[in-house]
């Protein structure tokens, strides 16, 4: 199968932890009585069930700036775009049962003196619709987004900044109640999804092992695609685009495939958030969000997608348990780690973890060691010449092989 | 209610006769002042002002402020000085300091709204005869509000006196509001209507449409034709007032900018704790205030003035610690630049929530930056235009240190060329160190600022850190007159969106513009020439 | 508690992330747990801090009283650092978790709205404290904020008759609670034969700071010829920079009055007041209010604080007595059992701290009376105008469409937050 083949044992590893997350913590919370050492209750599931999703949005920022050097910092828009198709499918499944008890009308509709539901919420009531929307809707801003700024060539800070502003005028528009988003409040007070009541236990473990099996396709598709040719040339545009472009490789396609795919996958990750934590609001879009999902990948390790998960669990574990005992140190410690990420551990927890086992390795202290590292440093070079000749050789030959124009 | 009666009758007694023989007659007027609910204080008002004696107008004055007192051990009321829970109360008539008092000992004479009103306009018609010409025209201002016929009388003795050309006019306004409440003919009514539209500003409006509305025939024909006029006029002056907004709102843009127009612009750091030094700069002025207020309050209206080096030397020290030990370590990672400094404002954020609190911090404006400046239907407020002034000279600084000093110069050497300029024997490592320390030293500048027309608190930063970097990029990186204008631009192009989009759609087309012109320009209005594939 | 909610943190590191160890039940009940559920950090932190602090008094204050049923109680804080969906996730942490009797907390209507569901799911109590735009009756949340009739409605009604004003200006930050407010508003006013041209709405976003264009747009409106107000429903740090642009451009009290119902004393405390003085708010409560109870609990305030300066606001009331209704009710009811309490509740009846005794109504709201104060140059209030009796918080405005039917009474045999008088059903949410 296409999906696993570059898949290697370390991603099976991931891949098989994860299952076994996705039936362990529903097994816990169902099967297992409360007064049980190992019961997990709902809060531990809704909890984990959040980091799973963060970790998909985790990856799908990897994506685009572990192989492809492109520094979303307006992914977070994505992941809230997703989040509201979802959640209007979930106002859309109240029906009369809202508090105005208005069959057609969410709400904040309702006291808005508003009549009829708006063009954009047609169709929401159908799953398979919303579901669509959960993956057009990030996807074709993605594109569209991604169709003008890569073939203007805005690279690198610029880019950065430009999706940023991004994510803060969706953020300042769907704070508008006149956009019929429900303004600050956003959508909340979901009751069932499906015809599965949101607050049951069962429910909930569904979703938990949803979002688990998303994470893990998500994973498959990301490493398909990093395992690819395509995942080559994405390297290359990351360490050297102009000398890409130079090779022949029309990069602007490149890198909009990867990022529509990639926003499309953090879409995925807010549809399933919504639920779980059972409100979707304008705060998603708030560039300070999308930043924190860029530290998630660089604690983690970029580049390497189980880093990415890692990190997102990792930072996020470390801001439920700091914001609980130390208030008013969680933004201390979430700055610190920023800084000393940033400066000590530049290729992340997952890196700094290799680095150490190479370092274990070659305990013994070895007079030549430099002399090694250097050898080393030549041949990794040479394998990068050698990268990009490879990929000049395969674009002559595919031109080479094409019918004149 | 019958001995407010009497009071009224009093008063109106004493308005008839001559001044001098009414002294226990002022006390009973006085004491009614603070007896009863606000409408029997309203006519104790009118009665006091009925007497026409200038020498009751401290009492009404402190009536307004909120100084006027009744001493509980003997219901006498008094004006009193208030320090720090003390109060020093003298006595109304005689001005004879009698004795110091804690607050609970004495209670306030209780205003509202109506009551400052009504006290306007009894200090008005009281003091149109004043020898300041300064009060006389204040107090014609405060008739012409009122429009209170009764003050005819008192306005034709002032303008048979009135030599000053100002004051005259303002006299004549008034009389002409107060006329129009009177039954006079219709020529005179005419004659004032002319007189009103003449003045053309908003209070004139409202009178004139207030007539309009209460009149019929020709007498209304003549107010609907004065208050089309002066709709006429105040519309001809709505672009201009469009443009003093817009250039407001881009003289802050350009503060807030201008040091990141440094670090980013010139350096290429991406400097996300930019904010917060723009934040510790409004600290500094705070401090600064503080101590001021407690250790020698007359300093206060130069507070800014010390605090403006402060704030320079406090940021600018910060800024050169930042660069020293996190940013150089990351030249040539612009990402990683934003990363960590995103997070040191974090650190900042918090550590000034830690050190000053959660809450807002009260920072005072100097007397000189309160109030308005009237050009014709123009209001420009005094802290707005300061600020205008000041951005404008923190831009022209810095382009003197870029241009003509050696700083500069070695400064642009070491960005344009980094390697050369360190084989010339420029201390590159220095230069950058100190190029962050101007950055965000002008930033500082642009807290104390900013600080005048804003809260004073943790997230001040946060509020404009995403339109500096607009500001930056739109101008166009490394170029100081590409961010000059670039913040004038958006600053008129938002305020001229905003009266018909509203203050959020605004702000949302504007940044939508700027993205699509990237997308157009990707390098900004200004950019730089160079023959790099990849900048 | 710290040490046990870290040792739980822990193990659940050690487990990996799918184990976890049992519920909060495993302790023995020594204490009762409340839940203090305000943000420490993030945007909402400078309103909600005092809060926090507020209930750690009351807690101890209650706790030197002898505790509560012959315990101590306890008090679990967390922070949901202004993150409207860590709201609901602290919500379900303190209750599931930490097991706490009841929790109070929140101050924004999203972060209400979001941890609404939870206390449904849980069935446990919610004390909110801020005043909010109604259109709302959970069983399980306690409205001890004042909803629009207890704070609009008789601002303006004061408006109408003591200064005579006949032209409006409704200006609000793009939110829930102005939204519903200026309609509730230009309802009544329209209802009071107010022409809809003399009534402007507007709103400008959140942390708006330029506001230029607007008190320019408030000066023409006034010179229209008849005596204008201003009804701000402006949000907190909005307000500084307009206030300051309302004082330079000339606006005075005396021509323009603004009367606000989110400005208190906390938000003056950020601004010199002097170009302020007479412009107005409408609150239940202000510190400046003349009673003993008042000063007593200043007092107390002021020494659990250790800071003279600091001032009380009209939401650490409505903590003050949510706090002391829910102490009664477990009194009354003989134990935490949230059930119980929340039978036992309605029409208990506590002192406030403006010198009567507040209620709490069958619609989970309380009586409170309505005070009307004007900004002094000292950032304090003086009273000029309040209500004769007390008013009962109405959840369900009779000025909108939607809700014009509803009804909330949460007691037997209705038990329902919605009911619909002309149709005689209970609709949407109904109480389990």
């Amino acid at each position: 199968m296409f999906l696993t083949r570059h898949l290697g044992p370390g991603g099976w590893w991931f891949l098989l932890a994860i299952a076994a997350v996705a039936v362990a913590v529903p097994y816990c919370n169902l099967v297992l009585p409360p007064a049980h050492p190992f019961h997990a209750n709902s809060y531990i599931v809704s909890l984990l069930g959040k980091y799973l999703t963060y970790a998909l949005l985790a990856l799908a920022v990897d994506l685009i700036w572990g192989f492809c050097g492109i520094l979303s910092l307006g992914h977070g828009a994505f992941f809230a775009l997703g989040g509201y198709a979802m959640g209007m499918y979930l106002m859309r499944q109240i029906g009369d049962r809202g508090v105005y008890a208005n069959p057609l009308l969410p709400d904040f509709m309702v006291f808005l003196n508003w009549t009829e539901l708006p063009w954009y919420w047609w169709g929401f009531s159908s799953f398979p619709y919303a579901m669509l929307m959960v993956l057009l809707v990030p996807g074709a801003l993605a594109f569209v987004f991604g169709w003008f700024a890569f073939r203007s060539r805005v690279t690198g800070v610029y880019l950065s900044i430009i999706t940023q502003a991004v994510t803060y005028a969706l953020l300042l528009a769907f704070f508008r109640n006149d956009m019929g988003f429900g303004g600050n409040n956003g959508l909340t007070d979901f009751k069932d999804i499906l015809g599965y009541p949101l607050q049951a236990g069962s429910t909930r473990a569904a979703l938990f092992a949803a979002s688990a099996i998303a994470l893990a396709l998500g994973f498959l598709i990301a490493r398909a695609v990093t395992g690819s040719k395509l995942g080559k040339v994405l390297v290359a545009i990351r360490d050297a685009e102009s000398r890409t472009r130079f090779l022949g490789y029309r990069v602007e396609h490149y890198k909009l495939f990867v990022f529509t795919l990639s926003a499309m996958m953090a879409g995925v990750a807010g549809a399933l958030y919504v639920p779980q934590v059972g409100i979707i609001n304008p705060g998603e879009f708030s560039p300070a969000n999308s930043i924190e999902i860029v530290i998630w990948v660089a604690v983690g390790g970029r580049g390497t997608l189980v880093g990415a998960v890692v990190g997102a669990g990792l930072v996020n574990y470390g801001k439920t348990v700091f914001t609980t005992a130390m208030p008013e140190l969680w933004l201390f410690a979430l700055g610190a780690l920023f800084i000393a990420v940033t400066l000590f551990l530049p290729r992340g927890v997952l890196g700094a973890l290799g680095d150490y086992v190479e370092w274990m390795r070659r305990q013994k202290p070895d007079p030549l060691a430099h002399i090694e590292a250097q050898r080393q440093a030549r041949r990794e070079e040479a394998e990068s010449t050698e990268h990009f000749l490879a990929l000049a050789a395969q674009a002559r030959a595919e031109r080479e092989a094409a019918p004149a124009e | 209610m019958i001995r407010f009666l009497i009071l009224l009758l009093l008063g109106l007694l004493a308005w008839a006769s001559p001044a001098r023989a009414q002294e226990p007659d002022h006390r009973a007027l006085v004491a009614a002042l603070a007896e009863g609910g606000f409408s029997e204080k309203e006519a104790a008002i009118q009665a006091v002002a009925a007497t026409g004696d200038p020498s009751l107008v401290a009492v009404l004055e402190a009536m307004g402020d909120g100084a006027l007192y009744t001493r509980k051990s003997d219901g006498l009321v008094l004006i009193g000085e208030e320090d720090r829970r003390q109060i020093t109360l003298i006595d109304p008539l005689t001005r004879e300091t009698l004795e110091t008092v804690g607050s609970r000992e004495v209670e306030r004479v209780r205003v509202n709204n109506r009551l400052r009103r009504a006290l306007s306009a009894a200090i008005g018609a009281m003091t149109l005869l004043s020898p300041d010409p300064n009060v006389r025209s204040e107090a014609a201002q405060s008739v012409f509000r009122s429009a209170d016929p009764e003050a005819l009388e008192t306005l034709d003795e002032a303008l048979a006196r009135e030599s000053d050309d100002n004051v005259r006019a303002r006299l004549e306004q008034a009389r002409a509001a107060a006329l129009l409440e009177t039954d006079a003919d219709l020529e005179t009514k005419r004659a004032a209507i002319d007189v009103i539209t003449a003045r053309g500003d908003r209070d004139a409006l409202s009178l004139l449409v207030a007539l309009r509305a209460s009149s019929e025939g020709e007498l209304q024909e003549a107010a609907a034709t004065g208050a089309a006029a002066i709709e006429r006029r105040l519309k001809r002056w709505e672009i201009a007032q469009h443009i003093t907004y817009g250039i407001s709102l881009g003289s802050v843009l350009l503060l807030a900018a201008i040091g990141l127009a440094i670090t980013f612009g010139v350096m290429g750091v991406i400097n996300m704790a930019h904010g917060e030094m723009v934040m510790l700069g409004a600290y500094t002025t705070f401090v600064v205030q503080e101590a001021i207020r407690s250790y020698y309050p007359p300093l206060f209206d130069s507070s800014l003035f010390i605090a403006i080096p402060l704030a320079f030397l406090v940021t600018g020290i910060i800024g050169i610690a930042i660069e020293r030990g996190i940013i150089r370590w990351l030249y040539g990672r612009p990402l990683e630049t934003l990363l960590a400094t995103w997070g040191l404002s974090l650190v900042l954020q918090q550590a000034v929530r830690s050190l000053f609190g959660p809450t807002n911090r009260e920072v005072g404006n100097p007397s000189w930056m309160s109030g308005a400046i009237e050009i014709g239907a123009l209001t420009i407020t005094a802290n707005r235009l300061w600020i205008l002034v000041f951005s404008l000279a923190v831009f022209a600084a810095l382009m003197l240190i870029l241009k003509r000093t050696s700083f500069g110069l070695e400064m642009r050497a070491v960005t344009q060329n980094r390697q050369m300029a360190g084989a010339m024997g420029i201390r590159t490592g220095r230069i950058d160190a100190m190029t962050f320390g101007l950055g965000s030293g002008v930033a500082g500048l642009a807290g104390v600022a900013l600080s005048q027309i804003d809260n004073v608190s943790p997230n001040l930063g946060q509020g404009y850190i995403i339109d500096s970097f607009m500001v930056v990029v739109f101008g166009g990186v490394g170029n100081l007159w590409g961010t000059l204008t670039g913040a004038m631009t958006l600053g008129i192009v938002n305020k001229f969106l905003e009266p018909y989009a509203g203050a959020v759609l605004a702000k949302i087309l504007v940044l939508v513009f700027i993205i699509l012109f990237i997308q157009k320009r990707p390098r900004g209005l200004f950019a730089q020439r160079g023959r790099a594939v990849e900048a | 508690m710290r040490h046990r909610s870290w040792g739980r943190h822990l193990s659940a590191a050690l487990l990996g992330t799918s184990l976890l160890v049992g519920a909060g039940g495993a302790m023995a009940q020594e204490t009762i747990k409340v839940g203090i559920l305000h943000s420490l950090s993030g945007t909402m932190a400078i309103s909600e801090t005092t809060l926090k602090d507020v209930m750690l008094m009351l807690v101890e204050e209650q706790n030197k009283k002898g505790g509560l049923l012959g315990k101590q109680l306890e008090a679990v804080v967390v922070d949901p650092a202004s993150d409207w969906p860590l709201f609901a996730e602290r919500a379900r942490e303190l209750i599931e978790v930490s097991g706490v009797s009841a929790v109070f907390g929140c101050w924004t209507s999203v972060s209400r709205k979001s941890v609404l569901p939870v206390f449904e799911e849980l069935n446990n109590i919610l004390f909110y404290p801020v005043q909010y735009e109604g259109e709302e009756s959970s069983r399980n949340v306690f409205y001890t904020g004042a909803a629009p009739n207890q704070q609009a409605i008789p601002a303006v009604d004061y408006l109408m008759e003591e200064e005579g004003v006949e032209r409006w200006v409704l200006e609000g930050t793009d939110y829930v609670y102005p939204r519903t407010t200026n309609k509730i508003l230009e309802a009544y006013l329209i209802q009071k034969g107010v022409d809809p041209s003399d009534i402007d709405i507007n709103y400008t976003p959140f942390g708006h700071s330029d506001w230029q264009t607007r008190v320019a747009a408030i000066k023409d409106f006034g010179s229209q010829g008849k005596k204008t107000a201003v009804v701000s429903t402006i949000n907190g740090d909005a307000n500084v920079p307009f206030y300051r642009e309302l004082g330079n451009q000339g606006i005075e009290a005396q021509d323009i009055p603004v009367v606000a119902f989110s400005v208190g004393e906390e938000e003056l405390a950020g601004i010199d007041t002097s170009p302020l003085v007479g412009h107005l708010a409408a609150w239940n409560y202000f510190m400046s209010v003349d009673t003993d109870e008042n000063a007593e609990f200043i007092d107390a305030w002021h020494a659990y604080i250790g800071d003279d300066a600091r001032v009380s606001n009209d939401p650490m009331e409505a903590h003050y007595i949510g706090f002391n209704m829910w102490v009664e009710a477990v009194e009354k009811a003989g134990t935490t059992d949230p059930d119980a309490v929340i039978d036992a509740m309605v029409g208990v009846a506590v002192p406030n701290l403006t010198g009567g005794l507040s209620a709490m109504m069958p619609n989970h709201h309380i009586t409170k009376p309505v005070l009307i104060g004007e900004i002094q140059d000292d950032g304090q209030f003086d009273v000029v105008w309040e209500t004769s009796g007390l008013v009962v918080g109405d959840e369900w405005s009779d000025y909108l469409e939607g809700s014009k039917d509803l009804i909330a009474d949460w007691r037997e045999p209705m038990a329902c937050g919605n009911y619909n008088t002309a149709t005689g059903s209970c609709g949407g949410t109904v109480g389990q």
